[in-house]
Parts: structure tokens; C-alpha cells; sequence
């Protein structure tokens, strides 16, 4: 099983142009609004017609604009569950469900149907309309629809989007639970990273258009390579950096010399931490160690993050260079410690990214 | 007599709904979800009895059934000064509120619930009947029952084409106009009553079908 995608579309804003493959692991394509993987997954489905490549699905040619191949979106196999759903207003759920179910017979229809409805904890409301369901189980419709006929490739576009926050938890358990049981190819997009990481083992990375990343997910945010990959991957600080050394860069951003575990290589621009890989230690002994003051604080439910500023206490809370993240106890037992902490960029942890400035 | 113009307007009015509503529908359709050269061309045409004068159509509709047309002189169809010429006055001058409605309520049906359909396997025709048109229909229909009234109100056109001749060509606006002029008010005055009851309870039908849409 596998899906070939190697699409180009010419857009108003932005120039669509993608390569990339999906095998039996669910791939989830992450991006910001307008990053055209709405637009990726469209011309998969045959709702919208690229302007060149191939989509090649299990050895059946989809799209191919060399031979002039473009199979109706009807006859792809593709199952796709919409942003809002796209439930039929006017059908029941029991409808819906049987809506892509035409050629097979009455009996064999009926008892996909009922299926569908257990597996989706739907039992019962085959006879309600979809305005009479809560979202979560408009959701699950959209989902037993698209499974219902079996398709080859299922794509999700933004599932949770229309749900609150407490319902998303639940529901993704569910989803990556159907997901395991489904015999096909999975592509799900989203601008939520970690929805994604959640939910997907390979992650692709799309801006303006443009692919950044792409392979597994612990790799991509290990070594996301760029600025943008970074930020869309939730790092929150950055800084320009000089190469002093092969080894040893000056973060201009940060007031500090690091040493790096990786060697600099010349496009690289940027050097970037994560909030949660910013470590406080007890000495100021040891390498990529700096004295740090705090310039403010702010909660978050479980998480206290902190700005810190580092060389020199701060003068304002806007005074500050780093963004730490720590959980509460540890909170607890550092907001009693005198000043400076000793706070450590470990070379281990540091992300040297290529290219533009921070979004 | 108030029955025969009655009868008569009932029968041109039913023949004219039956044109209205196929041709409507079609032509309401075709605009909706097709695009093609000419299209601005077809629309026009098809909306200019909402603008011109009856009289205008109606020397257009003697021009294209009299003399000289490929109706009569090709396939000797005469049915200028019938009951058939005036329902083709109603037809042609009610046809464009139901175009431009069916259209409005076709366009108005979200297209990724078509697309949805689509990805489910289904062809553009089962699509149009089982997922478009259901969802359009309130617009549909009220857009039908406005030219139904429309047409049952015709007069100009009618007047041109189909004369106004008792018990053969005379429907109920051109028996009140008659009636008015000879100053048989009373007779006058039950027609236009009846005119203006059914006129009322189509719009009223019309609003209720569109708070239905809005919902």
C-alpha cells in the first residue's frame, strides 16, 4: 500500500509544489492557514485539479498531467472527512453513513451501516438528523461515512477544528484507536503540531506552498534544520548567531558564547532552544552555563513559564532573552533561590536552523 | 360571467406553470453549476420580460409565432389568438423569477457537501437529484410559486398575442380590464377580489417557504 503525491498548482498568493509519499504509518501534514495542505489534500481527493505531476495511489495512476490522466474524484477510493464535516443536512445519520454504500446490496448496506454505528459509539442514532448531534458526534458520522465504503486513503482535514477543547482529547483517542483498526492509508492535516505528533508517526511540513520537512516526527522536532520548521514546531527562542569557532558560536540575541555538540555549518543563521530544554542547575560550573536573572513570570495549568534575561538582572519584564518552561513543583522549589540562577543551554539541546528570520 | 374567465385563466395558468417549472428548473440549473460561452447572453435573455414593457414582449411573441416565423410557416403551428398563445405570454414573462430563484437556491447549496458526495462515489446527475435539489428546494419553490402568480397576472403580453376574446382568450385580468371598461363594476369587483385573495395567499406561501430556507 502506498501513495505517491507529486503535485505543482499555481495560486493567486503562493505556488503550490509537493513531493511526497505515505505508507502503511499515518502521515500528518502540519501548517500554518494558507500553507496549502488543505489544498494537497483537495487535489488527492479530486476536488481540485493541480496543474502538473502525478498522484499515483496502490499502483493506480489518479492524476497524471503528462498523460492527461485525471480520474473523477468518484472512482479515486478516497475517503475524506471535511473540516465542518460536510454531513448532508436533509439525511438521517443512518443515511449518511449509507450515502457512499450504492452498489453494494440492501442487506449487505444495512449491515455496514450498523457497523459503523457501534464501532463509532453511535448505536441508536441512525434515525437523527446531524443538527440534532452534538459536534463530537457529528464528527463520528463524518468519520463512519468516510470509512463506511472502505476506501483505499482516508483524509482528515482538521477534525478537532470544530471542537472544543475538552471533546478533542477524547475524540483523538478514538480517532487513533479507528485508525489502527482501518486497513488503509492515512493523510491527516492540521496546523495543531502536537495533534499531529499525537496522531501521526511521520510528519510533513508545509510553508507557503513549500515542503520544509518531512521524515519521522521525533527527527523533525530533534533537528527541525530551519527557523520556520522550528517555530511551526512550537521552539520559542531564537537567536542570530556568529560563528566563532566550528564548534563555538556567539548568540547574538541571547548575550552568551555557546558551545555547540554539532559543528556550524555557514547557512546556518539561527540558534534556537526549546522553552522545556532550558535547564536550572545548581553552579555556574560547566560548559553553556550562565548566571540569569528573572524578568517575569506567567502561569499556565500545569506549567509556570519564565523570562529570563541573562548576563545582568532585568529592568522591566520586557527585559528578558529566553522563555523557560518548567512544571509547577519545580517552580516551587526555584522561585525561593537567590539571584542569578545558574541556567544551562546544554550543546545537546541547542537547534542550529538555516535561513530568514523568525515568523 | 365570472366562471369562464376563471376556467380559463386556471387552465392557461396550469399549462403555463408546467412550462415555467421545466424550463425554469432546466435553465436555472445549467446557470447555477455550468459555465459556458454565452452565458451572459442566455441570462440576459432570458430576464428581459422582467424589464421590458408587456407590450415589447409581445410584439416579440407576434413576431416569433405570426407570420413569417418558423413556427407557422415550417410546421404550421397557429395558435396566435388561442388559449395556448396567452399560456405562452404567462410562460415567457413568469419565467424569470423561477430562473433567477432556481438559480440563487442552486448556488446558495454549499459546494463541499457536493464535493463530499462526489468523494463517496456518486455521479453529477445523482448528486443534482439527491443532494442539490433537496437541499434547494424551498428556494425552488418559492421561486415557482412567485411565477405562478406572476403568470396568473398576466395581461400585456397576453393581451397581444391571444386578444381578449370572451370564453376563448379572455383570463380574469382581461375580463376585469373588459368588465371595468363597460362599468359592470360589481362584476368587476368579484374578480379582482378573487385576484387579490389568491395573490395573497401565494406571497404569504413564498415568505413562509423562505423562513423555512433561512433556518
Amino acid at each position: 500500500m502506498s501513495l505517491t503525491v507529486h503535485i505543482q498548482k499555481k495560486l493567486p498568493n503562493y505556488y503550490l509544489d509537493v513531493a511526497f509519499g505515505v505508507d502503511d504509518e499515518p502521515l500528518g501534514l502540519l501548517g500554518s492557514s494558507g500553507s496549502g495542505k488543505s489544498l494537497t489534500l483537495r487535489c488527492i481527493a479530486g476536488i481540485d485539479t493541480p496543474d502538473s505531476g502525478t498522484i499515483i495511489l496502490n499502483d493506480r495512476v489518479l492524476y497524471e498531467s503528462r498523460r492527461g490522466v485525471n480520474v473523477p474524484s468518484r472512482d479515486r477510493r478516497v475517503g475524506v472527512v471535511f473540516q465542518n464535516y460536510a454531513l448532508f443536512p436533509h439525511l438521517t445519520v443512518g443515511q449518511n453513513i449509507a450515502y457512499g454504500l450504492k452498489h453494494c446490496g440492501k442487506i449487505e448496506r444495512r449491515y455496514r451501516v450498523a457497523q459503523q454505528l457501534v464501532q463509532m459509539q453511535l448505536s441508536g442514532l441512525g434515525d437523527r438528523y446531524p443538527h440534532q448531534l452534538s459536534g463530537g458526534q457529528q464528527q463520528r458520522v463524518a468519520l463512519a461515512r468516510a470509512l463506511a465504503p472502505e476506501p483505499d486513503l482516508l483524509l482528515l482535514d482538521e477534525p478537532f477544528s470544530a471542537l472544543d477543547a475538552h471533546l478533542r482529547s477524547t475524540l483523538e483517542t478514538q480517532l487513533s484507536q479507528t485508525l489502527a483498526d482501518y486497513r488503509g492509508l492515512t493523510l491527516f492535516v492540521s496546523h495543531n503540531l502536537e495533534e499531529a505528533y499525537r496522531l501521526c508517526p511521520q510528519l510533513l511540513v508545509l510553508c507557503d506552498g513549500k515542503m520544509l520537512a518531512q521524515g519521522d516526527k521525533q527527527g523533525i522536532f530533534d533537528a527541525p534544520g530551519s527557523v520556520t520548521v522550528a517555530q511551526l514546531t512550537g521552539c520559542k527562542n531564537y537567536s542570530r548567531l556568529e560563528v566563532l569557532a566550528t564548534d563555538k558560536i556567539r548568540a547574538l540575541d541571547w548575550n552568551c558564547i555557546l558551545e555547540t555538540e554539532e559543528l556550524v555549518s555557514p547557512l546556518q543563521t539561527h540558534v534556537g532552544i526549546r522553552a522545556h530544554h532550558i535547564a536550572f542547575l545548581d553552579s555556574l560550573e560547566g560548559s553553556n552555563r550562565f548566571p540569569a536573572w528573572l524578568a517575569g513570570s506567567s502561569e499556565t495549568p500545569h506549567r509556570q513559564t519564565l523570562y529570563l534575561k541573562l548576563g545582568d538582572p532585568a529592568e522591566n519584564s520586557q527585559d528578558y532573552h529566553l522563555r523557560a518552561e518548567v512544571f509547577k513543583e519545580k517552580w516551587d522549589r526555584l522561585k525561593s533561590r537567590p539571584f542569578p540562577w545558574s541556567v544551562g543551554l546544554s550543546p545537546s539541546r541547542l537547534l542550529l536552523l538555516e535561513g530568514g528570520n523568525p515568523l | 360571467m365570472i366562471w369562464q374567465p376563471s376556467l380559463l385563466s386556471l387552465q392557461v395558468t396550469l399549462t403555463a406553470s408546467l412550462v415555467i417549472f421545466v424550463l425554469g428548473l432546466g435553465f436555472g440549473t445549467i446557470l447555477a453549476k455550468r459555465r459556458f460561452r454565452g452565458q451572459v447572453i442566455l441570462s440576459t435573455l432570458l430576464n428581459l420580460p422582467l424589464v421590458l414593457p408587456p407590450s415589447v414582449v409581445g410584439y416579440g411573441l407576434l413576431l416569433l409565432l405570426g407570420h413569417g416565423s418558423p413556427l407557422k410557416d415550417w410546421l404550421g403551428v397557429d395558435i396566435l389568438f388561442t388559449w395556448q398563445a396567452a399560456a405562452v405570454a404567462s410562460a415567457v414573462v413568469a419565467l424569470p423569477l423561477m430562473v433567477e430563484s432556481t438559480r440563487a437556491a442552486i448556488a446558495n447549496v454549499n459546494p463541499e457537501l457536493e464535493a463530499a458526495a462526489r468523494t463517496l462515489g456518486s455521479t453529477e446527475i445523482e448528486i443534482l437529484w439527491q443532494i442539490t435539489l433537496p437541499l434547494a428546494y424551498r428556494g425552488i419553490l418559492a421561486g415557482f410559486s412567485l411565477s405562478v402568480a406572476r403568470s396568473l397576472g398576466e395581461f400585456g403580453a397576453t393581451l397581444m398575442v391571444a386578444g381578449s376574446i370572451p370564453g376563448r382568450t379572455q383570463t380574469l385580468p382581461l375580463a376585469i380590464y373588459d368588465a371595468v371598461e363597460s362599468r359592470e363594476y360589481g362584476r368587476a369587483n368579484i374578480m379582482v377580489m378573487i385576484m387579490v385573495a389568491i395573490a395573497v395567499l401565494f406571497l404569504s406561501w413564498v415568505r413562509r417557504l423562505e423562513a423555512d430556507q433561512s433556518k
